[in-house]
């Protein structure tokens, strides 16, 4: 399978990724590179293959449904480029 | 007196307790260490050093009252990877400018916990996406190791050289530098680059696909990749989350065992870290081979791979089979469609990892016309080229209607990569020796690399595997190359068998020696 410009562009809009139509272009030609080289796995018989979900065989830990954490709004907040009162500040969602 | 920086962890353990040195002498001689050498070798991106002399006497005052942890007083260095509260951590990208988490990853607290000394934070590719160290935001890390040429020089009868030496005449060979800048490895090329230089006693890692082994193995140091599990991943920056762990690079196998063991726990804040207690590794070392079952895998012989990496292997085997070990030709069927397959599952959870790094809650914000726009342009701005390639790349597999044939066929293909292991190790084999890495160091901003982002994906070819089935692999210096370059061998082990791997790879050191590089910076 190959991508051509249409696609990536489309990809790169699922991605949230901005891209020239120079930008576009360049990843064209690299992603096919890339889409050619793993086009081998084609030729492996998976019949009857489970995929794998875990390298490890383990049961998924679980702990008490209780809160262990929290009060940290300062914390969370503090590494954003916008906030107000513990508050993400983004550019106007809704009219 | 000697300088300080070339003592390894071991070494300057047994001097910290004795009170022969101090922790403030060690980290001091480290700081001068770095910033003689770092202009050149650009391995870290920031210098801790008020951190690093608070932390070096609070360790002197533990170690005064005959008191401390088992790496207390020791100076490491901490792949930008790794959460540190308080402390630039930006995974060498641009998209997370000026973020300095509230928080501390769970290896570095352990570290910290046992006694250690942060010098400060290192280079890696961005994301810890690259071979080569040189996708960072800030810039290739250079490999202290160059290039040599030698020359056999014919001596005059009678020479009076430096310290008054009398050549009796004949000839002698000299290695002459090479200018040419070589890289690292990568990702964890800063981690690797600085513990070869002297700019610390060890380093933290972290390997997804080899970026802890092939480094290791550009840089003539000792790196190993527990398995899946071991080392929580609580606090380190996602890349591929069913691939990930975290690692040391250090200069020899003993202290490898020792930071692995201070850096491996059992972690509640890690659902995928594993209930087994963390043996001492360090216990492992010395204990003989005899009898082991060391196995050769026939698919590890790739076409276009250089004489000199065959000829590596079969030292090693020859040095194994002295040691008492039986060597067993062993067949890995699925071998070749690992690098493949990590190539759709490693980018599909990464575009999934990094769909957090919008704008919003830390980092890098370019305003747009509207969010998707702040978005798009915050994510075109911050992330660099190999990020997003694959970014879209997983983006791509993970689409409608590709899903099955892409990610779906990837995760059964890795299905029967680990099943090819499961069958070797159920046959007896203890222990797997393979080469690290196709060829020794490359130059920086290799052309046909550059030009074709897949060669330079080929570096992981033997790493890569090992990820995928979520086992140990260790990297050990066995050699240098006709250039005067160093090439490593890797061994693979059985889950959580780690000892196995050290007690090997000792023996592999102890035949080998240790290499460092001649001083050009």
């Amino acid at each position: 399978m190959s991508v051509d410009i249409k696609t990536v562009k489309r990809v790169a809009h699922l991605a949230r990724i901005a891209v020239s139509e120079e930008d576009a272009e360049r990843m064209t030609g690299e992603l096919n590179a890339i889409l050619g080289f793993v086009e081998q796995l084609n030729e492996v018989d998976v019949s009857g293959v489970e995929p794998m979900t875990s390298v490890t065989p383990m049961a998924m830990k679980k702990r008490q449904d209780v809160v262990t954490d929290g009060g940290k709004a300062a914390d969370i907040v503090a590494n954003a480029p916008a906030t107000e009162e513990n508050f993400f500040l983004v550019p106007k969602v809704v009219e | 007196m000697t300088d300080l920086t070339q003592l390894t962890i071991s070494q300057a353990r047994t001097k910290l307790r004795s009170r022969e040195i101090t922790a403030t002498e060690i980290t001091e001689a480290y700081l001068s260490a770095i910033e003689r050498a770092n202009p050149a070798l650009n391995a870290y991106v920031v210098v801790t050093d008020d951190k690093a002399r608070d932390m070096a006497k609070a360790s002197d005052a533990k170690l005064a009252k005959g008191e401390g942890g088992s790496l207390e007083g020791i100076p490491l260095g901490i792949k930008d990877l790794f959460g540190t509260e308080g402390v630039h951590t930006q995974a060498c990208s641009h998209v997370l400018d000026g973020f300095m988490p509230r928080y501390e990853s769970t290896v570095t607290a352990n570290l910290w916990a046992d006694g250690a000394v942060m010098l400060g934070k290192l280079n890696m590719d961005e994301f810890a996406m690259g071979s080569s160290n040189e996708t960072s935001y800030y810039g290739p890390v250079i490999n202290p190791w160059r290039r040599s040429r030698l020359d056999t020089v014919v001596m005059p009868t009678t020479h009076q050289g430096e310290g008054g030496f009398v050549s009796a005449g004949g000839t002698r060979t000299a290695r002459t530098l090479d200018n040419a800048q070589l890289v690292p490895g990568g990702s964890s090329g800063g981690s690797a680059s600085a513990v070869s230089a002297f700019l610390c006693a060890g380093a933290t890692a972290t390997d997804t696909g080899g970026s802890i082994r092939q480094p290791a193995a550009f840089t003539g140091t000792v790196g190993i990749k527990p398995t899946y599990g071991r080392c929580s991943r609580w606090g380190i920056v996602a890349f591929a989350s069913s691939l990930d762990q975290a690692g040391p690079i250090a200069r020899d196998v003993r202290d490898a065992a020792i930071l692995l063991k201070s850096m491996a726990s059992v972690d509640p804040k890690d659902t995928t870290s594993v209930d087994l207690p963390v043996p001492d590794y360090e216990a492992a070392i010395g204990r003989p081979i005899k009898g082991m079952k060391v196995g050769i895998p026939k698919e590890y012989r790739v076409d276009g791979m250089p004489a000199e990496i065959e000829a590596l292997w079969q030292r090693g085997i020859g040095w194994l089979k002295d040691a008492g070990a039986e060597i067993v030709d062993i067949s890995l069927p699925h071998t070749k469609y690992a690098l493949p397959a990590y190539y759709i599952v490693a980018p599909a959870e990464a575009s999934s990892n990094l769909a957090r790094y919008d704008g919003v809650r830390y980092g890098l914000r370019v305003p747009g016309k509207d969010i998707v726009d702040m978005y798009e342009k915050t994510r075109a701005a911050g992330f660099g080229r190999e990020v997003k390639r694959r970014i879209m790349i997983g983006t791509y597999v993970l689409s409608a209607g590709y899903y099955d044939a892409y990610y779906l066929q990837a995760q059964k293909v890795r299905t029967l990569i680990k099943r090819d292991f499961e069958n070797v190790f159920a046959a007896g084999v203890d222990v797997i020796l393979t080469p690290a890495t196709p060829s020794a160091a490359f130059g920086i901003a290799d052309e046909d690399m550059a030009a074709d982002p897949v060669k330079m994906y080929l570096n992981d070819i033997f790493t890569v595997t090992v990820n995928m089935a979520g086992l140990p692999g260790i990297a050990v210096p066995a050699g240098l190359d006709a250039k005067g370059l160093p090439l490593g061998l890797q061994l693979i082990g059985r889950p959580f068998d780690e000892e196995t791997l050290f007690q090997t790879a000792h023996v592999i050191e102890q035949a080998a020696g240790t290499f460092q590089p001649d001083k050009w910076w």
